[in-house]
């Protein structure tokens, strides 16, 4: 009866587990600051190992911008990334190349029933704008129920 | 007395971390002044470099791409759309208070923006702007 209990607690909490992203405890100053300007500080597990390493080496080129940081702060973010990666196993990456958080399976998932419209919305601007809907994003929750906009919370 | 010394350290890193931008304007003001005699910053030399459209990046033309053209309102990145704090120190505090960020971003973003490093003389220029503007 207690196991039984249990599963059931588990089965309805996962799906509230799934949309909380907190940054790790031990998080380096540096990807907050280096990582965490022009964009959120994304939770590191939205990509696997691999993904990042790819990141990290092409920072100069980092979508349209050069984010290159020093060799000290670049070897603390890798070894922060890659220690709390996702887990993709060793399946092919979707997230393309570079590699995109919003080309990901579970990103897309997440995602489907987001109109093209919403994305072209002034206020949102870009999927790199976790903040503009999920207003606890800093905070790592991406519950659904925490939608900014109302339109959108539907 | 470990406790007092870390602590003692750590007030001492502080102290040289955190500047006025009085301060940081002057340094600046101080290196354009070895590569032209007689320098002295401008805040309406400064805004006009700030609105100034240098066409080198076809998402960020000019600083007002992301900031706005009133230093004061919060901005938002031209690409990303992160919201980004004001510019302005009388918006913003902590605008202009550590020299190595502001280096930082100065680097980062006139190679971005206008193409090519900014002078200390621009620099100087575009702190004094960003010091008085209200």
């Amino acid at each position: 009866m207690k196991r039984l209990c249990l599963s059931a607690l588990l089965i309805v909490a996962l799906p509230a587990f799934a949309d909380r992203l907190p940054l790790p405890a031990d998080t380096p100053a540096s990807f907050k600051t280096e990582c965490g300007s022009c964009h959120l500080a994304y939770p590191p597990a939205l990509l696997g190992a691999a993904d990042w390493r790819r990141v990290m080496a092409t920072l100069d080129k980092h979508f349209t911008s050069d984010a290159t940081v020093d060799a000290v702060q670049k070897q603390e973010i890798s070894t922060f990334l890659e220690k709390h990666a996702g887990k993709s196993g060793t399946a092919p990456s979707l997230a393309g190349e570079p590699p995109r958080i919003s080309k990901t399976a579970r990103f897309v998932r997440k995602h489907d029933e987001i109109p093209a419209r919403f994305w072209r919305d002034p206020r949102i601007k870009s999927a790199a704008n976790c903040e503009a809907c999920h207003t606890h994003a800093t905070a790592g929750r991406f519950s659904e129920h925490d939608i900014a906009i109302p339109e959108l919370r539907e | 007395m470990k406790a007092l010394s870390a602590l003692c350290l750590l007030l001492a890193s502080l102290a040289a971390q955190a500047e006025t931008p009085q301060q940081i304007r002057q340094a600046y003001s101080a290196e354009a002044a070895g590569q032209q005699a007689g320098f002295t910053a401008s805040a309406k030399r400064g805004e006009a470099f700030f609105r100034q459209r240098f066409n080198q990046n076809d998402k960020m033309p000019a600083c007002t791409s992301c900031h706005t053209d009133q230093p004061v309102n919060a901005g938002q990145h031209a690409i990303t759309g992160k919201a980004i704090r004001p510019l302005a120190v009388s918006a913003n505090a902590e605008r202009f208070s550590d020299p190595a960020k502001v280096e930082k971003w100065f680097g980062r973003n006139c190679k971005e923006v206008v193409g090519r490093a900014c002078t200390p003389g621009e620099k100087a220029d575009f702190v004094a702007y960003m010091s008085e503007v209200r």
